[in-house]
């Protein structure tokens, strides 16, 4: 059985079929990337996952278990994790506590218990805080972390965003876009990231991208969409020669 | 300009930053003891009114300020707690125990008004948590078995361990005051922890708190809850220090008020709570000052720039009559909210720290250090 996999997944928006049967499984320590044009059904397989959407048919197994009706807020206690294409973080905070939100997954600490800020709780903060310092330190947050989001670039807010995903110790991380809007040193950054992500934290990585040339380095295997069908799927120099991938990008 | 340099995870936890803030808050907590002995009886019943609004405006904060759901209802919250602890007290129930049962009361209310209010957002939750309040008040002034309906109940003087606390005295102000600093500790307390930071993702952006593993719905009656507990706390207080309750003062105008409390004092730090209950307990007696003397000085600037005695008289009436028109208090407060939203948007508490930093950085400032910025454009949000 494969760690991830989705069966005949759809999503139809009345008439349009933003999913149409799509299935795919993700092995473990794998990277998997999902390519496709403009409105091919991408970033929309991955709200399905992360329950933003519900699924109108097919089903989705993550460990050899049923997902397809957890509430969204248990997909990321089962160790689902993910970015958002256009960046969702919280905005008046600062980074440290948007990384700690991440952590939010691992609090076992009781309201009463935090009303009282027993040391219980201070221990838990401290296990969360040496976490995030640790994320830190591997996405070189450092010059950043008591600042708030509000006055941040866009590119280091993308890392932030990824940063908050990896707080959470997941096991599966969804990226959705992560070089969108980022210059070319900044992309190399994040191909390298996604690289150590799986060989150091051996964190299980599906993505959502544009750019080839990160796909192309950073993927075992590439899926290729269109109108919410998969084209093709395979290594990344296989899908690129693909001739309905040609003319999916090129116009036949 | 100090530099925090942080070696422990401790330094991020710890309540006081730096050794000036125990000294400050030391120096206040100091001043606020001795104050009854001190300051004028008129102005101790002030503070008295300044802890209680302080208290309804932390609950206002935790729910408006962290959490981002706008309440116009918390009136109604503090008319619970206070007819609770009316009710209870003509059956010899000791104030401890009507003290915490009024808070659970309305706790367990504010959680039932949290269930519809999940659907709402902005605008739409403003006016629910209205027409809760409208409810609230006709069941106050129709319930007559147990409310005494619009002829309003007696408070009796309060009773702490068979010792009587009449509500002019120091001891009833030290009794709000620790409530005050229990609430604002408890509150600093869930900031720093889990359920005060998805109080703060759900504000900032639900989708996110969501795939993060926040139970959004859950978090939000949740908030809802404590704000009410809290405020109704504050309703056995402000039924105490009044001695008598009737419906027509828990009105809509309440509500608002404890909205210029926070909106005044600054949403963003339990700072404004205090700031702005100040203020707003400090306008009124300002604004009879106004009422009462205001005509008479114009009357007299009037007459020395050479306006006839009869032509005086006229205008002090007119003025005067101004001043008294019914709903003005309304209108005044409406453009306070108004400019302090247009001027003011961090509130007092904002304006605290500008001049703070003005001072840390000098000749440093630069005006554009407190202006929001907004780098980008949500284009696609998952609502």
């Amino acid at each position: 059985m494969s760690y991830f996999r989705a069966e005949n997944l759809s999503l139809h928006f009345g008439g349009l079929k933003a999913v149409d049967a799509v299935s795919f499984a993700v092995e473990k320590g794998e990277i998997l990337s999902i390519i496709g044009p403009n409105g091919a059904g991408k970033s929309s397989i991955f709200n399905l996952i992360s329950r933003i959407y519900r699924p109108t048919s097919g089903r989705i197994f993550f460990e050899d278990q049923d997902i397809t009706e957890e509430p969204p807020y248990d997909i990321a206690k089962l160790g689902i994790a993910r970015t958002f294409q256009n960046i969702e973080l919280f905005e008046n905070a600062t980074v440290l506590s948007n990384l700690l939100v991440g952590r939010h997954r691992h609090s076992t600490t009781q309201l009463w218990q935090e009303l009282l800020f027993l040391p219980s709780v201070r221990a838990n903060e401290k296990v969360h805080r040496r976490r995030v310092e640790q994320v830190i330190e591997f996405l070189d947050l450092e010059p950043y972390r008591d600042k708030l989001i509000s006055g941040l670039p866009y590119g280091v807010r993308k890392v932030i965003e990824l940063a908050r995903a990896l707080c959470s110790e997941p096991k599966l991380i969804l990226l959705d876009e992560p070089s969108s809007g980022l210059n070319v040193e900044e992309t190399d950054d994040m191909s390298f990231w996604i690289r150590d992500m799986r060989s150091e934290l051996g964190v299980t990585v599906l993505m959502v991208e544009h750019d080839m040339s990160l796909v192309n380095r950073v993927s075992d295997r590439v899926i290729a969409l269109n109108y919410g069908r998969v084209l093709a799927m395979g290594s990344p120099a296989e899908v690129q020669q693909h001739p309905d991938v040609v003319a999916a990008y090129l116009g036949a | 300009m100090r530099f925090l340099f942080k070696t422990d995870y401790e330094d991020d936890i710890k309540l006081f930053p730096h050794s000036g803030y125990v000294v400050s808050y030391g120096i206040l907590l100091a001043l606020l003891l001795i104050a009854p002995y001190v300051l004028s009886s008129y102005l101790m019943s002030q503070l008295v009114f300044v802890c209680i609004y302080a208290i309804v405006g932390v609950a206002l904060l935790i729910l408006t300020g962290f959490t981002g759901q706008a309440s116009l209802g918390h009136a109604a919250f503090l008319a619970i707690g206070a007819y609770t602890a009316a009710y209870l007290q003509k059956y010899n129930v000791p104030f401890p125990v009507y003290f915490l049962a009024a808070g659970l009361l309305t706790g367990i209310i504010g959680a039932m008004v949290g269930f519809p209010a999940l659907r709402l957002t902005g605008i739409y939750l403003v006016i629910a948590t209205i027409s809760f309040a409208l409810i609230v008040e006709e069941i106050l002034a129709r319930w007559e078995s147990v409310t005494n309906g619009n002829e309003g109940m007696r408070v009796k003087t309060l009773s702490l361990l068979g010792v009587a606390v009449p509500r002019d005295s120091p001891t009833f102000y030290y009794l709000c005051l620790a409530v005050l600093v229990l609430t604002i500790v408890g509150t600093l307390n869930l900031l720093r922890s889990p359920t005060g930071r998805a109080f703060v993702a759900i504000r900032d952006s639900e989708t996110a708190a969501r795939s993060m593993g926040v139970n959004v719905a859950l978090y939000k009656v949740k908030s809802f809850a404590i704000s009410a507990a809290i405020t109704g706390f504050a309703g056995v207080l402000f039924a105490h220090k009044l001695s008598f309750i009737s419906p027509e003062m828990f009105t809509l105008q309440l509500s608002i008020e404890f909205i210029i409390v926070i909106l005044i004092g600054g949403t963003f730090s339990l700072h404004g709570a205090v700031l702005g209950a100040i203020f707003i307990v400090m306008i009124d007696p300002f604004l009879t000052y106004l009422k009462d003397d205001m005509p008479g000085i114009i009357a007299g600037i009037a007459a020395t720039f050479g306006a006839s005695p009869a032509t005086a008289g006229n205008i002090q009436s007119n003025v005067a009559a101004f001043a008294s028109l019914n709903g003005l208090k309304g209108a005044i407060y409406g453009i306070i909210i108004v400019l302090f939203v247009l001027f003011e948007p961090l509130g007092l508490y904002g304006r605290w720290l500008k001049i703070k930093l003005f001072f840390q950085l000098f000749p440093l400032y630069k005006r554009a250090t407190f202006k929001r910025q907004k780098i980008y454009v949500k284009s696609e949000r998952n609502r």
